[in-house]
């Protein structure tokens, strides 16, 4: 199996062991990269959404608008800091820190890529990494929506506690769905650790299709791919992003949570979201993208996994996640409420369940003999298909006639026009220039005149 | 995190270890004493996700990093976020009052308390009394995840399912009791709502508005009819009807 599995993937033995010196720079890149992806994931939102409602979107401030974000942050900062009457200060001010915190610390046990050799020190290119490194992740990300309900309660006014109220439900609701797309990743790779989890997928089994060796694809993306398609509706609901951005919705609730915010702690708020939006977009390549391993076309390359190059390929999927999040912005309109909550709770949460029993049972049946083994899934095929088969279905009402639908109205229903109408053309269908009489402009003496 | 892990495993109390316990542990008390003593409700409830952070830090400190995270996503992420949607619902001005209704039950509440805690710690110490310990080297021998799942689907497999099965029938018996079932047949169609509507002693046409004065656009005043009464149907209903004082049309003095 682990025909990839070289030198370049680190394993949790290879983390703890930096000097203070390294330890501070990869906290500080980490920081810079949460900075930067705010600074740039703005402008980028804004001229992809742009781009999709034909027209430029920011081009003024610097090349291309690359400044827009900068700009609009020191004017935030410059901006009056308001605190409204009833708020409660002390929650009030710390809503925002709080967000922040826990988007930029989950970025800490992301790897950004393989073991490269940093002024002699061959160490990971990552923070650190412990075995539950994917729950530090989720617990951070649960923690984060505290900055958002407690924003919301300590504005002391409505429409942000609505905001607050919706975002706490949202989280428990998404939150399950997460945890349960995670646990099929747990089942396939067997290791919680971010950097176990990319290692596992790098090293795909090769098949020998005629004469040739193909490498099949690692990336849990293919191979779980309901998992993938669910974790990912969820990190939408989680990072309170369009469609799913209910609690700031802006034409229900104002601004939702943030309506009280401004200056510098509205601008939190911004980091946060998209910092989360990133951090999430990470995390998602980490544990179904196949992390810093470059795609197939590039790895005919021998060293394409290898020294810094990762990186490259690391935010090109990261980007490609962060354009899917401002597609489906830019696509789709809010959820109605209700309509969230029953997609969460009856639609991906039983999904979730049947796809890791269906998973277990495939895990369960790998190490049989190929008798059995095709025996059980025959069995398996065969009874999905009768319960598909013989599924009790909605009778089908009787078609009717219109005639015989019209007869069978209950008296006092509303009056129908005659079934052989014949509607007349519309006089509006052509335009019938009409004389009119030359307005009569010649001067007088006028009485009305005052 | 991860050398602490290591080093907590190894059996002896490491510099990095010490200096979070006491860092952690101040502020756990204080957490929970701040969760009795605060006096709004939301207060209480972040004093006690403050204990329950560092107690998971705690957790993850002693060698367990998974029932640490647990710790968080569950209690902290997912219950205390529970507690908080409750609260907020209730109103964030719901304070609590400090007048007794039942007699003497702070005093039976600190009694029954420390015999609670008396009783369960020397439950404890009888039960685990003879228990010789095994380490944590070789509770974590093939990893900590690893080690947890052996020992809940083996030997507390009985236990796990029996607790699980304890909580969805909570959980369902909850659903059921909160449960409105709306039949099909209940509901209005469209014929029956206009016949609800055109019915004798029904007015048919939309409510009239609340009146609108140079003195007061409130929702709460009443719009005047065509003889000068006023009308109930412009108000809401929640919302008594009454007349202006003259005091209460005079200017405010808010215009300057």
């Amino acid at each position: 199996m682990n025909l990839y599995l070289a030198a370049q993937d680190p394993t949790l033995a290879d983390f703890g062991k930096d000097p203070w010196w390294l330890v501070l720079g990869k906290i500080l890149f980490a920081f810079v990269v949460a900075v930067a992806a705010t600074l740039l994931g703005v402008w980028f939102e804004r001229r992809v959404v742009g781009r999709m409602a034909v027209r430029p979107g920011p081009n003024q401030a610097g090349p291309f608008g690359l400044l827009q974000t900068l700009a609009d942050g020191v004017k935030l900062a410059f901006k009056e800091d308001i605190l409204p009457r009833k708020a409660d200060k002390v929650v009030y001010f710390f809503a925002p820190v709080i967000s922040v915190v826990c988007a930029v610390t989950a970025l800490s046990v992301i790897p950004f890529g393989p073991m490269v050799s940093i002024f002699g020190h061959r160490t990971p290119l990552q923070v650190t990494d412990v075995s539950v490194a994917v729950l530090v992740v989720l617990a951070f990300s649960s923690l984060a929506v505290y900055g958002i309900v407690l924003g919301g309660w300590a504005s002391g006014s409505t429409y942000p506690l609505l905001g607050g109220l919706r975002s706490a439900a949202q989280l428990v609701s998404y939150e399950v769905t997460m945890g349960l797309s995670v646990v099929a990743v747990f089942m396939t790779a067997g290791t919680m650790s971010t950097s176990g989890i990319v290692a596992a997928q790098g090293d795909g089994t090769r098949l020998s299709i005629g004469g040739f060796e193909v490498a099949a694809p690692g990336w849990y993306a293919i191979l779980l791919l309901p998992s993938f398609i669910m974790f990912f509706i969820a990190i939408v609901g989680e990072t309170n992003r369009a469609p799913f951005d209910l609690p700031e919705a802006e034409s229900e609730l104002v601004a939702g949570f943030q309506t009280e915010y401004s200056s510098l702690k509205f601008a939190l708020f911004m980091l946060s979201e998209y910092v989360a939006m990133v951090t999430m977009s990470a995390f998602t390549v980490t544990l179904f993208l196949g992390g810093w391993h470059a795609p197939w076309p590039i790895t005919i390359w021998s060293g394409a996994n290898e020294g810094w190059w990762p990186m490259l390929w690391f935010f090109g999927k990261v980007i490609l996640l962060v354009f899917v999040f401002v597609w489906l912005r830019g696509t789709l309109p809010r959820l109605r409420y209700d309509q969230f909550m029953r997609f969460g709770w009856k639609v991906l949460l039983p999904l979730n369940l049947v796809w890791i029993m269906v998973l277990a049972g495939l895990r369960s049946i790998e190490d049989w003999q190929a008798r059995d083994r095709l025996l059980v899934t025959a069995v398996g095929a065969g009874v999905l298909l009768l319960v598909t088969l013989f599924w009790p279905s909605r009778k089908k009402e009787l078609k009717q006639s219109p005639q015989e639908q019209a007869d069978s109205r209950p008296y006092g229903s509303f009056p129908l026009p005659p079934m052989d109408l014949q509607v007349p053309p519309s006089p509006r269908t052509k335009r019938v220039l009409a004389e009119r009489e030359p307005a009569n402009v010649v001067a007088g003496p006028d009485s009305r005149e005052v | 995190m991860t050398s602490a892990t290591v080093l907590a495993a190894a059996g002896q109390v490491s510099g990095g270890e010490e200096v979070t316990f006491w860092i952690l542990a101040p502020l756990a008390l204080l957490g929970a004493v701040g969760m009795v003593w605060a006096r709004n409700a939301v207060h209480s409830a972040l004093w006690l996700v403050l204990t329950m952070l560092c107690l998971g830090v705690f957790y993850v400190l002693q060698a367990g990093p998974f029932i640490g995270m647990v710790q968080i996503i569950v209690y902290t992420g997912a219950i205390m976020m529970l507690f908080l949607f409750v609260l907020m619902l209730v109103g964030r001005d719901a304070s609590d009052s400090l007048i007794e209704t039942l007699r003497g039950q702070r005093v039976a509440a600190v009694v029954l308390g420390l015999g609670f805690a008396g009783l369960v710690g020397s439950g404890l110490y009888r039960a685990l009394d003879g228990v010789p310990a095994a380490g944590l080297d070789e509770a974590n021998a093939e990893g900590n995840v690893q080690g947890i799942a052996r020992l809940l689907f083996t030997k507390y497999v009985f236990a796990f399912e029996l607790t699980s099965a304890l909580l969805i029938t909570a959980a369902v018996g909850a659903m059921v009791l909160a449960h409105v079932e709306r039949r099909k047949a209940d509901r209005m169609d469209q014929i029956a709502t206009m016949k609800a509507r055109f019915r004798p002693g029904n007015y048919p046409g939309p409510k009239p508005g609340p009146g609108v004065y140079a003195t007061s656009s409130s929702v709460a005043t009443p719009a005047r009819l065509p003889d000068g009464r006023l009308t109930d149907r412009s108000i809401p209903e929640i919302l008594p009807v009454r007349e202006l004082t003259a005091e209460e049309t005079a200017p405010k003095g808010t215009d300057k």
